[in-house]
């Protein structure tokens, strides 16, 4: 893919697209983005024909690693007609295309893939460009069929007219129309088809352009210097330390935001690292031994019940059968393969800034707050950085980028380092899961309670809370305000965004009329945010481990009690299809006749329905451990998937198995720690990841296409599984139940050592 | 700030650098390459590996002044979209990336590996990528595509 600059691109092919940012800014005005933005009901604001018949496409929606760019140039493709080739994707860029929130959360396919937004633009020129066929060839609409940019009379192939013909260079006036029709996935000849990244050729040959790799003309380095301890503030700083280094332009100072800039990048570093500034001490953390007591014990807490039956304490107390068990989960980090990277270029009253952020319309309004400038004077450009999996580090360092460009009045770019990228990202959730089960004389649970305690702080900072973020926060603004409130009040109505409740429900997709989930927010002492799947994963994690307990307590197959407490058909098969794929044994945990020293193999499902709405996903683990060091060795995984329609079935396949992956490094290696006053996990020695040489299984995906109804995410299933598939395999062939995340060797041999 | 001479896929260039810069920052910085990346500046994960004289090189903690002189290769000098090399088609058949941001140390460290060790057993390719990272989990993928350029050069 090669990336043209809009100005070339438009002299090319002689498209004409006016008043794009002034319809906006009105529109702004009227209403904050959200999480998907105001979108636009405008056709032209979607995309345009240029007289050539190439179509040019606006998505507020980008590719983060996750295929995205190449699905909506299917999607492009397949409802307008076009050859694949004949489409030019723009991707999230404040002046040019529609305001579609934050690339997140599964939601890209939702939003842009169903009867709204991308996919009804499509469909809406469509029909638009048949119309005015019928108009010009003097037939009915119903006589014509569009194909490759071309309509024509069905029954006259040589009566025909172009695309580029009928609207290039012109704008086609017409609002949305949500009765469009879609085309049929049974017609689809682009969509639904395994085509090839049509961005991996450059990222294979080096020719890509990241974010990183963006150059501005006078542009300058800029780096930043953190604080040493959480929560300490700026009480010196000695300019006179790095006056003789050379290159040096200036020290910035923002309140506890510092930062230089240089003439290079590797000068810039060096006066960072060599210039003196006095800190106070800081806040001082909780010991991380025992910080999950700590959690438990916090007095402010934000109380919320996902679900309330009320009927749950007088089932526990009747019950003849009781199973407990709690689990705990660490502070993880996204990670960025790269630490993250952005430029911006400030002037007095107007600011350019390029970067890797999921949000450019929020960070628009973010940086302008930031900045002290209107939002209408900003301009963000998306720039893809490596893959973030959440709130990463891309938002701070475009507010690095901007305050350092601000102060020195020239492009700076700043690309973090790996300590700073570690210390200044929003941290996925740490988690105690307290789970308990009330069973009856069948063996069937009749009552299921979920208490949880889980720390936040910041978040992404949205339109309006740059302090959600560290540079932010540096900078001056406050974070989003912890907001105590207890007892919870109780639920009106059910939704399992969080999957804080477990798949068994009734009111979900299980047949348990009575739960209680009841979950505390705690104040974090470090900067959390949404890290893939987040409070999913954990969720999951606990309810699906919780599941195989109460299994092996009724001596019963894990698939088979799972199959006897689901509802939802979509959900029973995927946990069907993985356990078949799998060869699944039908018999209780643990397998019978393993041996309890040396190596021992077990498997282990686990299944979700993601945000209770987004993607139905099993897998099936199997792992082979190593009972006289701990170590756990995932030998191979099946994963049965259905997200509705498939958009591209190698897409959605490389998605899952690294979900996987991503599940496996998260479940065997991944935690933040931490000393007395800082985090300790600065690198990828002290924050172990899952490398490439590691010994990685054999995945199989089980893809169930769904083409009659709605589109769902896929990005974030597989990793919300991963845990409790191996943590349940781990059982299976040994007997001993890890409850906490990651599975060290020594975690695993102080559960083997309680058997 | 001193003038180094550097050979970087074929061609001479003359640089004016701190000594003691790290040959990324020149590669990326001077001469505008995309493909050596900035991943942690500590050697740990492998995105900013050239070949230097046959042999996989970690230019974020290679300084300029080590290298001056000798023939350096970068990914961009393989192939091309339109033309890669046998190792870039095997990652794009196998559709071996994700991001993309950390295919660069793979490729490159595989190669240099491969080229010279091209009897490699499968756990010895293994150990080669022992420290090359990938966040996104194309592992699976990335190793296929690896024995795959491991089969072509094989005598």
């Amino acid at each position: 893919m090669k990336n043209i600059p809009r100005r070339d691109f438009l002299k090319g092919a002689g498209i004409l697209v006016v008043g794009f940012s002034s319809w906006r800014v009105a529109e702004l005005g009227a209403q904050a983005p959200g999480f998907n933005g105001t979108g636009s009901n405008a056709l032209d604001s979607w995309l345009a024909v240029a007289a050539d018949g190439s179509v040019t496409v606006y998505t507020g929606k980008c590719e983060l690693g996750q295929g995205l760019y190449t699905a909506q140039a299917q999607l492009i493709a397949e409802e307008l007609c076009v050859p694949l080739e004949r489409v030019k994707l723009i991707q999230c860029d404040t002046a040019l295309t529609p305001d579609q929130g934050t690339t997140s959360g599964a939601q890209s396919h939702p939003t842009n893939f169903n009867q709204a937004n991308l996919a009804q633009a499509c469909s809406t020129a469509r029909e638009a460009l048949v119309q005015l066929a019928a108009a010009r060839l003097t037939v009915t609409a119903d006589a014509l069929v569009a194909k490759d940019g071309v309509i024509s009379v069905k029954s006259n192939a040589s009566q025909k007219i172009s695309y580029g013909e009928l609207i290039g260079g012109r704008k086609f006036n017409v609002a949305l129309n949500t009765s469009a029709k879609r085309k049929p996935a049974n017609e689809w000849t682009i969509l639904g088809k395994p085509i090839p990244r049509l961005d991996i050729p450059a990222m294979a040959t080096g020719q890509f352009e990241y974010v990183h790799n963006v150059r501005v003309p006078g542009m300058l380095h800029g780096q930043v210097v953190r604080p040493p301890a959480i929560g300490a503030s700026v009480m010196s700083i000695d300019e006179s330390s790095i006056k003789a280094l050379p290159g040096v332009v200036k020290v910035v100072v923002k309140k506890n935001f510092v930062g230089v800039v240089a003439e290079k990048p590797w000068q810039a570093i060096q006066a960072a690292n060599k210039l003196k500034v006095e800190w106070t001490p800081g806040v001082g953390l909780p010991n991380q031994t025992g910080f999950h007591d700590f959690m438990r014990n916090q007095k402010q807490t934000r109380d919320t019940f996902q679900v309330n039956s009320q009927d749950v304490g007088a089932k526990l107390a009747s019950a003849l059968k009781i199973v407990k068990a709690t689990y705990h989960y660490p502070y993880q980090m996204h990670g960025s393969f790269a630490s993250s990277c952005a430029v911006a270029d400030v002037q007095t009253s107007s600011a350019t800034i390029w970067s890797a952020t999921q949000a450019v319309f929020p960070l628009r309004s973010s940086a302008a707050m930031v900045l002290g400038l209107r939002a209408q004077d900003i301009h963000v450009i998306f720039k893809m950085g490596s893959a973030c999996y959440g709130c990463n580090a891309a938002d701070t360092v475009s507010y690095d980028a901007a305050l350092l460009s601000q102060a020195v009045g020239k492009p700076v770019r700043v690309q973090l380092t790996r300590k700073d990228e570690m210390i200044s990202e929003n941290y996925g959730y740490a988690f105690v899961l307290d789970q308990k089960a009330a069973i009856d004389l069948e063996g069937t649970i009749v009552a299921w309670d979920h208490e949880a305690w889980s720390p936040v702080y910041g978040n992404r900072p949205g339109a309006n809370q740059p302090g959600n973020v560290l540079t932010g926060l540096l900078a001056g603004f406050e974070p989003a305000a912890f907001a105590p409130r207890s007892p919870a009040p109780n639920p009106t109505n059910f939704a399992n965004n969080s999957n804080a409740t477990p798949s068994y429900f009734k009111g979900g997709t299980g047949t348990i009329a009575s739960v209680r989930v009841l979950t505390h927010n705690i104040h974090s002492p470090f900067f959390t945010g949404p890290l893939r799947s987040p409070e999913r994963l954990q969720n999951t994690f606990a309810h699906e481990s919780f599941m195989d307990e109460i299994a092996t307590a009724l001596a019963a197959d894990p698939v088979a009690l799972r199959l006897k407490h689901l509802a939802d058909p979509r959900l029973i098969d995927v946990v069907k299809a993985a356990a078949k794929a799998a060869n699944w044994e039908t018999r209780p945990s643990p397998r019978s006749g393993n041996r309890r020293t040396g190596i021992a193999s077990g498997r282990g499902l686990s299944c979700v329905l993601y945000e209770g709405d987004n993607g139905y996903c099993a897998m099936v683990a199997e792992v082979d451990v190593n009972q006289d060091t701990g170590v756990v060795i995932v030998r191979r995984l099946v994963i049965a998937e259905d997200c509705g329609p498939i958009s591209n079935p190698d897409g959605l396949r490389n998605q899952l198995e690294g979900g996987a992956l991503q599940g496996i490094s998260r479940a065997l290696l991944e935690e933040v720690t931490w000393d007395s006053s800082k985090v300790t996990s600065i690198d990828w020695r002290t924050y172990k990841p899952l490398f490439l040489g590691a010994e990685i299984p054999k995945i199989e995906t089980v893809l169930l296409n769904r083409p009659d109804v709605r589109a769902a995410g896929a990005g974030e299933t597989a990793v919300t599984v991963t845990p409790a598939a191996i943590a349940n395999a781990i059982f299976d062939a040994t007997g001993a139940r890890v409850r906490e995340v990651p599975f060290t060797p020594e975690r695993v041999k102080a559960a083997l050592a309680l058997r | 700030m001193s003038a180094f001479n550097l050979r970087v896929n074929g061609q001479s260039h003359t640089v004016d650098v701190d000594a003691g810069t790290p040959l990324l920052y020149v590669l990326s910085d001077d001469l505008a390459l995309r493909g050596p990346k900035f991943g942690c500046g500590l050697g740990q994960c492998g995105s900013c590996t050239v070949i230097v004289n046959g042999q996989a090189v970690r230019s974020c903690i290679t300084s300029v002044d080590s290298v001056s002189g000798s023939e350096i290769t970068t990914i961009e000098s393989l192939g091309s979209p339109e033309k890669p090399h046998a190792i870039q088609k095997a990652f794009i058949d196998e559709q071996a990336m994700q991001c993309g941001f950390c295919v660069n140390g793979v490729i490159m460290t595989a190669k240099a590996f491969l080229d010279s060790n091209p009897r490699a057993t499968d756990e010895q390719i293994r150990q080669a990528m022992a420290n090359v990272l990938c966040r996104c989990g194309a592992h699976t993928r990335m190793m296929t595509a690896i024995r795959k350029y491991a089969q072509a050069v094989k005598p």
